[in-house]
């Protein structure tokens, strides 16, 4: 009896074994002394979180190095906090973390500089990155992105926009209504920013509507996310107002993509989290191995635009999992 | 083991029924045992393959008791009502209600933190005690109860929290008057070695101990367990299976408001996506642990021991190199490899007594 729970537990620890195995293999083939940890807190069944590992993969590969991507299961601090000071435990080489909530994962951050570890910010956290430590951040500011977006519409003869808001609250989506309200005052243009609710399309797209048509004067839309830039784009054509109305979005997605190709669509405001995962990397080994670090608090990787010049080029990217 | 459990075994070998039987086969008839074994054939696998990259150093140590500790006070708390013979579905979500009214009293309205903590508690157990009810009175399946109640909880924390401050995360709550009493008693560590060893572990270890008593030895302890194995059978007896039944789900709100105050302590905020999944992560725990799901038969030791190891492998992971994708696998086939181990287990401890 003792023997055949003996011969259970063995076999269990072998199946274990074996799944670890292959996967610590695989990376110990790199050869490499330097050793990475990535924890952000996008999954990477989230297509944008995707792009961003494939970015770290890409460097690993590239600079041979060896890198670990860890994130929680879903959108958890007090989990990502452990997981950050597992990875300072780990004693790594460097670690490159995302700041959404500052203040929940402040002590681990702050841990794992006074550990010595060099740590470089990615995504978001910009406004903290410095305070806690952090060597660089990498990533898109807000209200910078909104403000290269007005600039693009003003140059395409937009006078009055509307800035939809689909998420009244969030600190990030008023910064880029607030940049591009700047820019476009700039050129003379003025901005209204209307609200609308995604839960549910349908009246979003007759808010929409009524705005424009309510008002001849307005002539461009820009939309704070690809979910708000639909009904948006509904509403357009619905009113008839195709060409005379300009739309541009932040992020990309299939159905943007298609809008630009096809013409509908001005542009889309792209952050390029490739490099949000890729250059960290790049970063972190010539600090290691160089010495090396940017002088600027933050590395911007957006605002990066996808206009119908490159389109077919960036549809061509995402297929292969890199935009 | 506690000294409670190891009399136990006393009080077992003077059982006739089981004379005959070796003192290997009686041990093993401890429902924990399959997790015991589970939990030191995990730390050898992560000693090998991780040894080297900080998962045996004290650090490495601390950070991952710290996430079994925090799991742990739930699954002592579900590990009880399991052996009720209910599942609660709710706690997650209480996890996150309760963390957001501590942090909207203090942040928002300017409480000071031990009257919001309070509040935060009774709101808890009213919760509790609202599941209870309604599985007691309407005797549908307690699984459905708090399937509704999951959602209607963690609706009404996004929903409430939005109205009332438009945002969906808050911090700040280092200014609040009482932190820092709060600070010690909730989410301090304990230096030892320069590695921070989290103050939860001590209330994970306390309850353990506690529900270990109540369970093996009070009165309360037989109800929860003749309510789990025939409730017919313990209400004839005379026990008061309502009573009883009403007293478990307010003890796993009464947890998950506890892990609620720790977390918000520690992260010195909330936001309203705070403890989901936890439900499942803590019934995996129980149930690796030994215990039933038909009720009945289980172990607070062995909740105990389960969340040791989801904290070994969870943090395992990172030591390990592995990347988080591969997390969920594991835990999956843990689950899987425990629940064959404890019924192999009981089958042949059974075989022993005939």
């Amino acid at each position: 009896m003792t023997r055949n729970i003996r011969c259970l537990l063995f076999a269990c620890l072998l199946i274990a074994s074996s799944g670890l195995g292959l996967t610590s293999s695989a990376i110990a083939q790199d050869g490499e002394d330097l050793r990475f940890i990535v924890v952000s807190h996008g999954q990477a069944s989230d297509p944008f979180w995707s792009v961003v590992q494939r970015g770290a993969d890409a460097a690993a590969t590239d600079l041979g190095v060896t890198v670990e991507y860890q994130a929680p299961t879903t959108y958890n601090m007090v989990e990502m906090s452990q997981l950050i000071d597992a990875a300072v435990a780990s004693q790594p080489d460097g670690l490159v973390v995302s700041i959404p909530d500052g203040e929940a994962l402040s002590p681990a951050i702050e841990a794992a500089v006074a550990a010595g570890i060099p740590v470089i910010s990615m995504n978001s956290g910009s406004d903290v990155a410095a305070d806690l430590g952090v060597m660089v951040h990498v990533g898109q500011t807000e209200y910078e992105a909104g403000f290269g977006g007005g600039q693009r519409m003003a140059e395409a003869g937009v006078t009055n926009a509307i800035c939809l808001n689909q998420e009244v609250g969030n600190a990030g989506l008023e910064a880029r209504c607030a940049g591009f309200t700047d820019a476009m005052s700039e050129a003379g243009g003025t901005v209204e920013v209307l609200v609308v609710d995604l839960n549910n399309p349908t009246e979003a797209q007759q808010r929409i509507e009524a705005a424009i048509t309510a008002s001849d004067d307005v002539n461009g839309i820009l939309a704070l996310g690809p979910t708000g830039s639909l009904p948006a784009l509904m509403a357009i054509e619905a009113a008839g107002k195709t060409g005379d109305v300009q739309i541009a979005t932040f992020d990309l997605s299939p159905e943007v993509l298609t809008a630009i190709q096809d013409g509908t669509m001005l542009f889309a405001i792209d952050q390029q989290q490739f490099m949000q995962g890729y250059l960290p990397i790049v970063l972190l080994k010539l600090y290691v191995t160089n010495a090396n670090s940017i002088a600027n608090p933050i590395l911007m990787t957006g605002p990066g635009f996808v206009t119908s010049e490159n389109v077919d080029q960036v549809i061509d990217l995402t297929a292969e999992g890199t935009r | 083991m506690t000294s409670s459990s190891a009399e136990q075994e006393i009080a077992a070998a003077q059982d006739d029924r089981l004379l005959g039987s070796g003192a290997l086969s009686r041990l093993l008839v401890r429902p924990e045992m399959g997790a015991f074994f589970g939990a030191a054939a995990i730390w050898l696998y992560f000693a090998i393959v991780a040894g080297d990259r900080g998962f045996l150093n004290l650090g490495g140590t601390a950070s991952y008791l710290e996430v079994s500790a925090q799991l742990g006070i739930l699954a002592v708390a579900v590990a009880l009502l399991m052996i009720g013979g209910e599942f609660d579905l709710s706690i997650g979500s209480v996890i996150g209600a309760a963390g957001m009214i501590l942090a909207l009293l203090t942040v928002n309205y300017g409480w000071n933190i031990w009257p919001a903590v309070l509040v935060a508690v009774i709101a808890s157990l009213a919760i509790g005690f609202l599941n209870g009810l309604l599985v007691v009175r309407t005797g549908l399946p307690s699984f459905i109860i708090t399937l509704a109640t999951l959602f209607i909880i963690r609706g009404l924390t996004i929903a409430i929290t939005r109205l009332v401050t438009g945002r969906t995360q808050l911090g700040g709550m280092r200014d609040a008057a009482g932190y820092d009493l709060a600070q010690t008693l909730f989410a301090s560590e304990i230096r030892i070695r320069g590695a921070g060893f989290s103050v939860s572990i001590l209330w994970w270890m306390g309850l353990t101990i506690i529900a270990t008593w109540v369970l093996l030895r009070t009165r309360f302890g037989n109800w929860i367990f003749g309510v789990g194995g025939n409730e017919q059978a313990a209400r004839n007896l005379g026990v008061p299976v309502m009573r009883v039944k009403v007293t478990l789900f307010m003890l796993t709100a009464l947890a998950a408001s506890l892990v609620a105050v720790i977390q918000v302590i520690g992260s010195t905020g909330a936001d309203v996506l705070r403890g989901q999944q936890q439900e499942f992560y803590a019934i995996i725990a129980v149930v690796i642990g030994g215990t039933l799901l038909t009720g009945g038969y289980g172990s607070a030791i062995g909740a105990a021991l389960g969340a040791l190891i989801f904290g070994m492998v969870r943090q395992g992971i990172v030591y390990a190199g592995v990347d988080a994708d591969w997390f969920q696998v594991f835990l999956g086939g843990m689950l899987l490899i425990a629940v064959l181990i404890n019924r192999f287990v009981r089958n042949r401890a059974m075989e022993s007594r005939r």
